[in-house]
């Protein structure tokens, strides 16, 4: 080494870090096994995950082990655990198990096969529902939380609304008067083009100064249509668009996604708006990174904690919503079994055969409030504020 | 020939900067007036020499850190660095010339990101360079670990890991990543024990005089400063009061306000220390009608004059200049 690297720092001694090591993960798991209900509902939720899983493959295919459509009449409404009568059922209608462990329904079908069936959609239903719930909110809630101060100018809110109103004219085939208001957008683009090219900025005329005008910012707009949307009772918005498309499981999903989106936006804007005031944030702008490689690399995720929170509940959540629809015969189409017909149909004879009933109803009180307690425990852990001192 | 070789010598040139915020009230959040957080701020950095920012808590010194690298708009007035007044430039035009100006943070525990390892936090700078994953990248982030005293093994560690001046050693290696040239340091030691103060002022002494870096070094410790810094510049309320030489401030100080930071007399009335000026709604209406020296009404020498004029930044030595007029006549 020269002379200069070796005068360099004379008291000379590498520091190395305090802490043993230890990675987040670790330290996660930590905290997290000290809360008992929480691990309860962590069990509980993978147990169902794999029942909803070797569900789906037993059910399923031309050949099920279990078939959950088996119609054997002569079998109605078995109590649990009863043996089948071997002499009256063909071969192919005999249980796999050998009997029937949660019984048959007023058709002599297998209520535990409908019932792993039904977990499956009921897994499927959280799960997509609240991904897309979660992509929305994130999107909204990152924009009015990093671009929120950026304001919205008159022109581009009318020209919106010029494009909807004349797409929504075409659509409903005045195809002439909506092909017009489609082509004023490129006029008006155009014309702002050429009128800044022969002049500049500073002459455009009165009207144009008006267009030009900052109307909301991104903020208050998209934090607004989280209000409005937060104003309609989410079930009979969902009650609504589920009546007038058709029943699929995958409409529902969707639909469920779209009505649940704002607590998540909420809570990313709120992360965001913090986030961006935070040193590292204004470290890593000045080291010269894009808005991109901030927003995603650095922002978001240390902004995850309460989405996944969120999520979690928000899964539940989304599960007893597609068994209420399910319930009032909104929900997927019948042949198809999920919890919330198995109990709609149990209903009818709940004091002959209260298993019918109680089984689907029981299972979607466990799996919910599984989904809550783990939920509940992961905000303990992730929160620091909110975790108990021992 | 020498303002041309000035033009040269000085690697940043503040000129009148101006940073006023709104104070916002009411349902429909109307401006109800201004702060006037940097208010006519000006100075020069001298290539590889360091100059001291010192004044109060508020008076205005991190908003001066942040206009200078862009992380807010100035209102008015130029910041020269190398030649480009960068004031002026895009977000686009500015991106080459970001990493010449990097800043170390005050606080150590808000400076890093709590779900990156040191490495990476580090290496987000060598991506900026432009220096491929690799073998390459390796071998830089090591060296910037070791030149700031830290070993090789940090680089995995999470920042929770580590103590505060551990913490601010990771700091300066981010922001010496990118190669710059002028490092603006907030307040760097002020949350930190004494005896890794002095570790940590040794260490920017060293790095400066192996890398040829210029500071801008904040504090609101005098004594801090006159370690460090070549030039002194001392700040009260948005405006720049004294600035001059280290060793001439502390033999031949003019500026009340520096005389009592340097004899270190008790605060003579607590109760303004944190006052924030509120002037009249209007912007330029709130330029004209702002009357007077801003240390009026804590100044032991004030007289009548003092209150009705705009004192200006007078020069009263070898690049020693005093904002009152009192001072200035001595
Ligand atoms: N974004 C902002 N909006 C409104 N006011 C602000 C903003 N940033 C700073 N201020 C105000 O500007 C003044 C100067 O703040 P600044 O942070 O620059 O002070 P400082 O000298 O760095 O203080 P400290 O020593 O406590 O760090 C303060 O009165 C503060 O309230
Ligand atoms: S101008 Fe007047 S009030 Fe201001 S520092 Fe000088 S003597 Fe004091
Ligand atoms: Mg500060």
């Amino acid at each position: 080494m020269n002379k200069k690297e070796k005068g360099f720092n004379k008291n000379f001694q590498l520091e190395t870090p305090l802490a043993p090591k230890r990675t987040r993960l670790q330290e996660f798991w930590r905290l997290f096994r000290q809360n008992r209900l929480a691990i309860l509902g962590l069990f509980i939720f993978i147990l169902f995950f794999c029942c909803a899983i070797v569900g789906l493959f037993m059910t399923s295919g031309p050949d099920p082990l279990l078939d959950p459509a088996m119609i054997r009449l002569q079998e109605k409404l078995r109590p649990p655990l009863a043996k089948p009568n071997l002499d009256s059922l063909r071969r192919e209608e005999i249980p796999y198990l050998g009997f029937y462990l949660m019984g048959t329904d007023d058709l002599g079908r297998d209520v535990f096969a409908r019932m792993l069936q039904g977990a499956w959609v009921s897994l499927t239903v959280g799960f997509v529902a609240v991904g897309i719930s979660v992509l929305i909110g994130i999107f909204m809630g990152g924009i009015a939380g990093y671009f929120g101060q950026h304001h919205i100018r008159v022109d581009h809110v009318l020209v919106t609304l010029v494009l909807i109103s004349g797409a929504a004219l075409v659509t409903a085939n005045f195809i002439r008067s909506g092909a017009a208001l489609l082509c004023l957008t490129p006029a008006y683009i155009f014309y702002f083009i050429w009128s800044q090219n022969r002049s500049g900025k500073k002459t455009l005329p009165l009207w144009a100064k008006v267009f030009r005008k900052n109307a909301v910012s991104i903020d208050t707009l998209i934090m607004r249509i989280v209000d409005i949307m937060l104003c309609f009772p989410s079930f009979f918005l969902i009650l609504t668009v589920v009546a007038l498309l058709p029943a699929s499981i995958y409409n529902i999903m969707i639909v469920i996604g779209l009505t649940s989106w704002m607590g998540a936006t909420r809570f990313v804007r709120a992360e965001f708006l913090s986030l961006r005031e935070q040193d590292f944030v204004a470290a890593v702008k000045t080291l010269g990174a894009g808005n991109f490689r901030i927003i995603f690399r650095h922002m978001m995720p240390n902004a995850m904690a309460p989405v996944l929170v969120s999520a979690t509940i928000g899964i539940a959540t989304a599960i007893l919503t597609e068994a209420g629809l399910s319930f009032l015969g909104f929900g997927v189409p019948p042949p198809h079994a999920t919890w919330g017909n198995i109990l709609s149909d149990g209903k009818n004879f709940i004091f002959d055969a209260p298993w019918l009933t109680f089984i689907p109803g029981i299972a979607i009180l466990i799996v919910v409030l599984s989904f809550n307690l783990f939920g509940e425990g992961l905000r303990d852990v992730l929160n620091p504020k909110l975790r108990e001192r021992h | 020939m020498e303002s041309k070789s000035k033009d040269k010598q000085m690697i940043l040139r503040v000129q009148n900067l101006k940073k006023y915020f709104p104070i916002r009230r009411g349902f429909f959040q109307k401006i109800a007036g201004w702060v006037k957080a940097v208010d006519d701020v000006s100075f020069e950095i001298e290539q590889g020499k360091t100059l001291g920012l010192v004044g109060e808590s508020g008076c205005g010194k991190t908003t001066v850190a942040r206009l200078i690298l862009k992380l807010l708009e100035p209102d008015n007035g130029k910041i020269i660095f190398r030649g480009i007044d960068i004031g002026e430039l895009t977000e686009k035009e500015m991106k080459p010339l970001r990493k010449k100006i990097q800043i170390v943070f005050q606080d150590p525990f808000g400076s890093l990101n709590p779900r990156m390892t040191t490495g990476l936090s580090i290496e987000e700078g060598l991506r900026i360079l432009g220096i491929k994953r690799g073998k390459k990248r390796k071998e830089r982030l090591e060296k910037l670990l070791k030149m700031v005293g830290m070993s090789p093994e940090s680089a995995d560690r999470y920042p929770h890991e580590f103590s505060g001046g551990q913490r601010q050693r990771i700091c300066i290696a981010r922001a010496l990543s990118v190669d710059p040239s002028l490092v603006v340091c907030d307040e760097p030691i002020s949350a930190l024990d004494v005896s890794i103060q002095a570790q940590i002022i040794n260490l920017l002494k060293d790095l400066q005089d192996r890398l040829g870096l210029s500071y801008l070094f904040i504090s609101h410790d005098l004594n801090v400063v006159s370690y460090l810094c070549s030039t002194i510049s001392v700040m009260y309320k948005g405006q720049i009061m004294e600035s001059a030489p280290a060793e001439e401030l502390f033999e031949n100080p003019r500026h009340p306000y520096t005389l009592s930071l340097i004899s270190a007399i008790p605060d003579p009335a607590p109760g303004l220390r944190r006052k924030i000026e509120i002037l009249e709604p209007d912007l330029s209406d709130s330029l004209i009608t702002s009357k007077g020296c801003r240390f009026q009404g804590r100044c032991p020498m004030e007289e009548p004059r003092c209150l009705e004029e705009e004192i200006s930044f007078e020069k009263v030595g070898e690049k020693h200049f005093v904002r009152c007029w009192k001072a200035a006549k001595k």
